[in-house]
């Protein structure tokens, strides 16, 4: 079968927190899956348990059917980043990535061929102590990328990009799928995963509480509404009520309809000589849709551990 | 599911153990750091023993240089001898009649009074010798470092002796009463020449007291003498008339001028002596060539802080998860970073040890400065095994480092396990027997294989740390140190296996 990541009844306590319970989910081919959740809600732990950092008091972590103690040349299954600070100051970038390589039987070649796909050939050569967060990002990359694995798992790796690193970050994610890899990235901020996640794994305290594509989950959130632009907002709003839909203000010349379609919407105001200047189906955002799913499990946000609890 | 998975083009590396040491040995060399503290190792342990050499002064005590035995060791040679010679085989027989102290010290336990067979009175000859001494029965002894021992005849009571030539073997005897004959021992001398030196001998170790008190221990003493009786001399053989005198005397250790002397009354033999016939020890006023090298313990403590860093510094970063998940099995991850840290510290420090022995050396005798000579094997095993403490102790920290995962507390127990006894032992903070009882258990134990001269049960000094004995012996020592490296190590592969990264 397809190296993926799969994942199955995930316990883990660390000692009165429950970490991860019962967490199960499958990452698939092709396509990036996000994997969010409000800070604390498990994420970290359980990428650390999918490359066996971390035991899990239950359950299994497998990637490409096998536990990752048993892999052989494991960086050519999977390319982590779990923590991109997590480098020796005093050594140069280009270094970090050789010391890997030669653990993997890699050369030097194919060092130089990944600091140029992160896009860090001119920073590679200097100590890594002095680079930037959104060039430590990089060298994340660069780094989980060296063994040109099927499978990637990035912890938060939008931290510290400026735009254009979130626009490229974007852009290498998109094809690094559309090569037919698993990519799984994690982030407690929706609209970062906006444009390049194509499925959500969607966690809170610990446990599953979503696994969808994105399409059906903005479809959800959208509903059938309709938004209305109006200089005679009042009159519309009682022309349609009438008309038997609900009705919601949103702005001083916008209206929420639900309960009639944008035909029947444009016929009814017609009618009324009632004047608008667009009548459009209203399309949530990927925030929105997460803030609709996550709006009962939000309460926790404040008491959460830190993600970071150790 | 209709998308195939990726694959990569690339071929795949070879991820075995040698890789897994190829990363290690890439990630030591790449913080100019962790280079600059290995060559600060070597140097600090080079600039300290030449500090120790130059500060030293000493005065040569028993010349400059001394008598060697045949072995190549130095020795000490200076006893009354009243001889003549005797050209091939044959046997000297004699009664020993009494054995006595001087009047100042009394009778030293290892006062001697005998009968002896020396290839020539040059200090240093060979020579095989039966005798009466003061303490410890009745002994036959050769070569200065051969002891053998008889009946425990007191030397208040007269006792036969007889020593027996045939060809290179000669064999010691003794006898109460002359008639019945034990033999004590055999020995072959190799290149005695045919026409030897036979006769009665008479000499008398320095005495020396020590007073233990805390803070460590001191001792007093000076040359004694011993005066014999002999009667019923007989020598079978071509011999030749008595002669009177001394080896080794003047100049000659230990020897007291003028302190020798002999009377013959009819077939009675009074002799006076004083001196030695023994392997020279260390000891105060004595250099050996292992203090060529007192600048090892502090290039130790850059060692240690090196082995500590190389896995406390990837805890502190966080890259040890980088390294785990690199390389899954736990185990093997320390092992390659045991070989590549042992295997660098120990070439490091095998060149500052023979950088700082040969110029501790050249210095030494530019002075003047007088060390007693060993063996070259012995050299070699000073100069390796300085080298194998320190990467042996360099990896038993890399063990403390990765079971407590703190750099400053790694380094603390490390250095308290083995510099601490070492020093405290060594500079005689401590009395003798707790000295001892810590080179004994701790990994400070693997200092012993720098001792150079072994410790003799046939002399008296003062076998202490501080005058360069240890209570093991020096592989033994050393493996003291491998077996709490090996523990630690065992213990570290089981506690990185068990704890989450």
């Amino acid at each position: 079968m397809d190296a993926t990541i799969e994942v199955a009844g995930l316990r883990k306590r660390f000692g009165s927190t429950q970490a991860l319970d019962g967490l199960t989910f499958t990452v698939s081919p092709g396509q990036v899956t996000g994997f969010v959740g409000p800070n604390g809600a498990g994420k970290s732990t359980t990428m650390r348990a999918i490359v066996g950092l971390d035991a899990v008091d239950e359950g299994t972590a497998l990637v490409g059917g096998q536990p990752y103690q048993s892999l052989r040349h494991p960086l050519s299954q999977v390319g982590a980043l779990l923590d991109a600070a997590a480098l020796q100051p005093s050594r140069t970038g280009r270094n970090h990535l050789l010391w890997l390589a030669h653990s993997q039987g890699l050369g030097a070649r194919r060092v130089d061929d990944v600091i140029e796909q992160a896009g860090l050939a001119t920073a590679a050569g200097r100590k890594a102590g002095g680079y930037s967060l959104g060039m430590r990002q990089r060298l994340g990359i660069a780094a989980a990328l060296l063994g040109d694995p099927p499978v990637l798992m990035l912890d938060e790796p939008f931290n510290g990009l400026d735009p254009e690193g979130i626009v490229w970050m974007r852009g290498l994610l998109r094809s690094l799928a559309a090569q037919g890899r698993a990519v799984l990235v994690s982030s407690h901020l929706m609209s970062e995963l906006q444009d390049s996640a194509t499925h959500l794994v969607v966690i809170g305290r610990g446990r599953l509480v979503a696994d969808t594509s994105v399409a059906d989950l903005v479809a959800a959130a959208s509903g059938d509404r309709v938004a209305l632009r109006t200089s005679a907002r009042t009159e519309a709003m009682g022309v349609l009520a009438h008309a038997g839909a609900t009705v919601a203000a949103t702005g001083p010349d916008t209206v929420t309809v639900s309960g009639l379609d944008s035909s029947s919407i444009v016929v009814l105001l017609g009618e009324s000589a009632v004047p608008f200047s667009e009548v459009s189906a209203h399309r949530a955002t990927l925030e929105e849709a997460y803030m609709e799913l996550t709006r009962d499990t939000v309460e926790f946000r404040g008491s959460a551990q830190p993600e970071q609890s150790r | 599911m209709t998308i195939t998975g990726y694959r990569s083009p690339l071929p795949v590396g070879d991820d075995g153990f040698p890789s897994q040491v190829r990363a290690e040995w890439t990630k030591f060399r790449t913080v100019r750091g962790w280079v600059v503290g290995l060559l600060t190792a070597a140097v600090v342990t080079v600039l300290v023993s030449l500090l120790g050499a130059t500060g030293s002064g000493r005065s040569c005590r028993h010349g400059c240089t001394g008598p060697v035995g045949p072995g190549g060791e130095a020795v000490v040679d200076a006893f009354s001898f009243v001889h003549q010679p005797l050209t091939g085989d044959g046997s000297i027989t004699v009664r020993v009649t009494s054995l006595k102290g001087g009047t100042d010290t009394g009778l030293e336990p290892w006062a001697k009074a005998g009968l002896i067979v020396k290839a020539s009175t040059a200090q240093g000859s060979a020579y095989a010798a039966v005798m009466l001494t003061g303490g410890h029965g009745v002994r036959m002894q050769w070569d200065y470092i051969h002891d053998k021992a008889g009946s425990t005849s007191p030397p208040a009571s007269p006792r036969w002796l007889r020593l027996t030539r045939s060809g290179a073997t000669l064999t010691g005897s003794e006898s109460a009463d002359g008639a019945h004959w034990t033999a004590i021992g055999t020995s072959r001398l190799a290149g005695l020449p045919s026409t030897v030196q036979v006769g009665m001998f008479v000499t008398s170790p320095d005495h020396v007291e020590t007073a233990v008190h805390f803070g460590g221990s001191s001792s007093i003493g000076g040359p004694s003498s011993a005066t014999a009786g002999f009667d019923q001399v007989g020598v079978q053989g071509q011999g030749g008339p008595w002669t009177g005198g001394l080896v080794g005397g003047g100049g000659g250790p230990a020897a007291r001028p003028g302190s020798s002397s002999f009377h013959q009354a009819g077939g009675t033999f009074t002799i006076s002596g004083s001196g030695d016939i023994a392997p020279a020890v260390g000891g105060l006023g004595t250099n050996t060539v292992d203090r060529s090298l007192v600048g090892a313990f502090a290039g130790l403590m850059v060692m240690i802080v090196l082995g500590a860093m190389f896995i406390t510094a990837e805890y502190r970063r966080g890259l040890i998860r980088t390294t785990l998940t690199a390389s899954p099995r736990r185990g093997r991850v320390l092992a390659a970073k045991a070989l590549v840290l042992g295997g660098i510290a120990f070439v490091a420090a095998l060149a500052a040890s023979a950088l700082a022995f040969w110029l501790v050396g050249g210095l030494r005798r530019s002075k003047g400065d007088y060390s007693l000579p060993v063996s070259t094997l012995t050299e070699m095993r000073v100069v390796v095994g300085t080298a194998g403490i320190l990467a042996v102790t360099a990896v038993l920290a890399l063990a403390v480092g990765s079971i407590l995962r703190r750099s400053a507390g790694a380094v603390t127990a490390v250095v308290v396990l083995t510099v601490l006894p070492y020093i405290l032992a060594v500079a005689s903070v401590l009395p003798a027997a707790p000295a001892q009882w810590l080179l004994r258990v701790t990994p400070a134990a693997a200092f012993a294989i720098q001792q150079s001269i072994p410790e003799y049960p046939q002399v008296s000094t003062l076998y202490t740390p501080a005058n360069g004995y240890f209570p093991l012996a020096p592989w033994l020592g050393f493996g003291v140190l491998c077996a709490w490296t090996a523990a630690a190590l065992a213990l570290a592969v089981v506690l990185l296996r068990r704890r989450d990264a």
